[in-house]
């Protein structure tokens, strides 16, 4: 068996890192794991994707419409990544968006965010739509917004890691300073998909 | 994975490695002592972990000015028998290649190993070109790695091979490869103790035309030797499952391959290529005779396909070849699982099981292309030469040659500062056959400080002595911005992290001659655009440098700017300069209003061109 995860989002949000612990806690549980990340223009504005496979695959690449779990930092970024699910695949997202910096240049406005969950909805067995920003804020720290998402992933029934396993990476990957906000970011975050 | 752990000790530890820090792990497990590179994507993460651990790890790294220059001191560092390393991107090697094919000829008397890392589908390059070319073109032996695990462990291997036959190494990768993370166990690490060889002359390191003759003959033989190791070894493996067909895989798209087949129960013989030149003859040959159909998997270029085909040629066999050739499998960008799927149904009939993707949403989505940051002092230079050019009026087109790093972005609109880019360094030389072939056209071309030191100084000296005229500016960022933020000749710290002479730029182009010189902050937006004005009416080479640091390294000064950036809606005039014009990416209009975002640098360009000074510093 192999449980595909497709992270994506923008520069800056903390996918890699995400995606690392993720990685990190399947290695500690003993199991296989492949990822690949693509960055290259990240840090000025372009879209960020990893595709993490927990078990036998050798290749880090998710096949068209083999995504498992999809994990949206972004809502038009999960509308974007569409083509890695299919009708069984569950969806998380973020509900607040990113404007494109270039918005005002472009023939497309931003969609509204509600469609773009309706959207989602009508395409995949399962869709939670968090507001991760406010998690995050709540939590202590914008930037803890990740760890809000991994803490919804970590509450999907399909996931295949435990949530204590997570913590634990968590405390080993993260600075201690900022580790109670994210441990707070990510317990809400799952809280939130239960 | 901290990075400090690459020089952990521990044997027999697993670790979640990206490709990149497998290949540092790898090095230095097998006791490197010299590393200099020039930073390329996807190979830079390799630089940026050697520079924080380099002291520590008691080996000498270097940022060299280019690709030849760290092949140049990687290759003669080896000369007195020391292990040493060099790595760069694919096109990397086009600058190193004239060293690089006489170090094949030269030999090294320690070892030598050059880690390239291909890029298909031009996630961040201009080609899609094949370093496995290169490899036979100046006979040196070549490794391609599928995972971190390999990349690892292929270093050791292509070492030996190194020491062994006293030739240089490649171990080609790709973005795949490179930016992969894998579970890695790691080897036996002590730390170098060994700093220092000896050069001795052997009277072969000079390959002047009687010299190179007997180099050449050596070199062919020694590849002929090399041959055998490579039919004989444990990186090329046949797994045989009985089946009439086979797929002869390498590099990352032996993943796809080995996926497809398990998921579907495909049954095919599979022969796994990790020491591809030279090609395993004797190998392919046996491989060939055990198989009807035989489909060839590499990314980009058919390289192992021909050399399949030409075995096939030379002994007779009748077994069907299929790849690239045949149009089994497509010429360009990288493979993914789908396109593997595909090929293999075509030649083995199995039922497609695959989960059925869903289709994308009709809701038309906005792109991110990706842009200059908020902030970013191209943007005011960009903005600035914009306005001067408008200025002109002119009636024909003007000629804004480019260069490879972040300023590249200045190709969108509205600044369309870029109209012709070919490589590191070109917008100079390309300036000089522009200036030769053009009469009326305006040129300002642009060149980033790194490149500048990299490839910009000898067509700047051919343009003064060829008496050329165009405007170049030097975008000196203080910093090589696109890989991430490594240190060059400019900035006053080398590779170790210590103290270094810093280049003067300024002194530099004053000294091959050219007089008109500004240096100026390009945020004094107003300022630069009288000096481009002055620059484009200048007959002959006139040079800006528009110096002013990268966000990258500024984060202290930015920090210390004590006001806020903010619009006074009773002053905005709604001309929407500051959107259309600059297009700062921190400037929207949300709900007909102006507005700053939080990613606001207060670089404060905005509240220059404001003409109303409805955009204002806010103490």
């Amino acid at each position: 068996m192999v449980y595909n995860i497709y992270i994506c989002g923008i520069g800056g949000q903390g996918i890699i890192k995400t995606s690392i612990v993720i990685g990190e806690t399947a290695i500690h549980k003993d199991m296989n794991v492949v990822m690949s990340e693509i960055h290259g223009m990240s840090q000025r504005g372009g879209v960020v994707s990893t595709e993490l496979k927990i078990g036998e695959d050798q290749s880090p690449i998710i096949q068209e419409g083999g995504a498992d779990l999809i994990l949206s930092f972004e809502p038009v970024e999960a509308l974007r990544a569409l083509h890695k699910s299919n009708k069984d695949s569950i969806i998380v997202t973020n509900i607040s968006p990113v404007l494109p910096s270039t918005i005002n240049q472009q023939d497309v406005d931003y969609p509204d965010v509600e469609n773009i969950i309706e959207e989602l909805k009508g395409k995949v067995s399962t869709v939670y739509a968090i507001d991760a920003n406010k998690i995050a804020l709540d939590a202590g720290h914008p930037l803890s917004m990740n760890m809000a998402m991994l803490g919804a992933a970590t509450a999907i029934s399909t996931f295949p890691l435990e949530k204590d396993d997570v913590i634990s990476i968590m405390k080993d990957n993260l600075p201690p300073k900022s580790i109670e906000i994210n441990l707070k970011a990510f317990e809400e975050g799952y809280n939130s998909c239960l | 994975m901290n990075i400090n752990e690459l020089l952990s000790p521990m044997k027999g530890e697993k670790r979640f490695m990206l490709g990149n820090e497998a290949a540092v792990r790898g090095v230095l497990e097998a006791g490197v002592s010299l590393a200099a590179t020039y930073p390329g994507t996807p190979s830079s993460e390799i630089g940026d972990i050697l520079f924080k651990i380099a002291k520590d790890a008691n080996v000498y790294f270097e940022f060299s000015a280019n690709e030849k220059v760290a092949i140049e001191v990687a290759a003669s560092a080896a000369s007195t028998g020391l292990r040493t390393f060099s790595f760069m991107k694919h096109v990397g090697v086009n600058v190193a290649a004239d060293s690089f094919m006489s170090s094949a000829y030269i030999g090294v008397e320690g070892s030598m190993l050059v880690l390239v890392a291909d890029d298909p589908s031009t996630f961040s390059s201009q080609n899609e070109q094949d370093t496995r070319h290169f490899a036979r073109q100046a006979n040196i032996p070549l490794f391609e790695p599928s995972n971190p695990q390999e990349i690892k462990d292929f270093i050791h291997y292509a070492y030996n091979i190194s020491d062994k036959y006293n030739i240089p190494v490649i171990i080609r990768t790709t973005t795949r490869v490179s930016h992969m993370r894998g579970i890695v166990e790691t080897g036996e690490y002590t730390k170098n103790t060994t700093n220092y060889g000896e050069y001795k002359d052997n009277g072969l390191h000079v390959p002047v035309p009687e010299a190179a003759r007997v180099m050449h003959k050596n070199l062919v033989e020694k590849i002929a030797d090399i041959r055998e190791e490579s039919n004989n070894s444990p990186l090329n493996k046949i797994i045989d499952n009985g089946a009439k067909v086979g797929i002869i895989a390498s590099g990352g798209a032996y993943n796809y391959v080995a996926d497809v087949v398990r998921q579907n129960n495909i049954k095919v013989n599979i022969l796994k290529i990790g020491f591809s030149h030279p090609y395993p003859e004797e190998l392919v040959r046996k491989f060939l005779t055990e198989n009807e159909e035989v489909l060839v998997v590499e990314e980009v270029d058919p390289i192992n396909e021909i050399e399949t085909l030409a075995i096939a040629g030379k002994y007779n066999i009748n077994t069907h070849i299929h790849g690239k050739r045949d149009g089994t499998l497509p010429e360009i960008f990288e493979y993914t699982p789908d396109i593997i799927f595909d090929a293999l149904q075509k030649l083995s009939s199995f039922e497609d099981s695959r989960k059925v993707p869903n289709e994308l949403s009709e809701i038309p989505l906005p792109s991110r292309p990706a842009t200059l940051c908020s902030g970013c002092p191209h943007r005011a230079s960009y903005y600035a030469a914009r306005e001067a050019i408008n200025s002109l009026n002119l009636d024909v087109e003007s000629i804004h040659p480019s260069d490879i790093g972040c300023y590249t972005l200045g190709i969108a609109p509205p600044y369309k500062m870029a109209n012709y880019l070919m490589s590191m360094g070109a917008s100079v030389g390309t300036s000089c056959g522009f200036s030769k072939s053009t009469e009326e056209q305006p040129i300002i071309s642009f060149i980033g400080d790194s490149t500048f030191f990299h490839a910009g100084i000898p067509p700047l000296i051919n343009a003064v002595h060829n008496k050329t005229k165009f405007t170049l500016v030097i975008l000196d960022n203080r910093i090589t911005a696109m890989t991430g933020g490594q240190t060059n000749p400019g900035i006053p710290i080398d590779g170790m992290g210590d103290e270094a002479p810093e280049i003067s730029i300024e002194a530099l182009v004053k000294a091959i001659g050219i007089e008109f010189v500004r240096k100026i902050n390009p945020l004094n937006v107003d300022e630069m655009i009288d000096i481009y004005k002055e620059a484009l009416n200048y007959e002959g080479v006139s040079v800006i440098i528009a110096k002013y640091p990268c966000n990258l390294i500024n984060k202290q000064a930015i920090r210390e700017r004590n006001y806020q950036i903010v619009v006074d809606d009773d002053k905005c005039v709604h001309c929407n300069i500051c959107v259309n014009k600059l297009a700062c990416p921190s400037i929207n209009i949300i709900d007909g209003k102006i507005t700053i975002d939080q990613v606001c640098n207060k670089c404060g360009v905005c509240t220059e061109v404001c003409p109303t000074n409805a955009i204002y510093k806010k103490e």
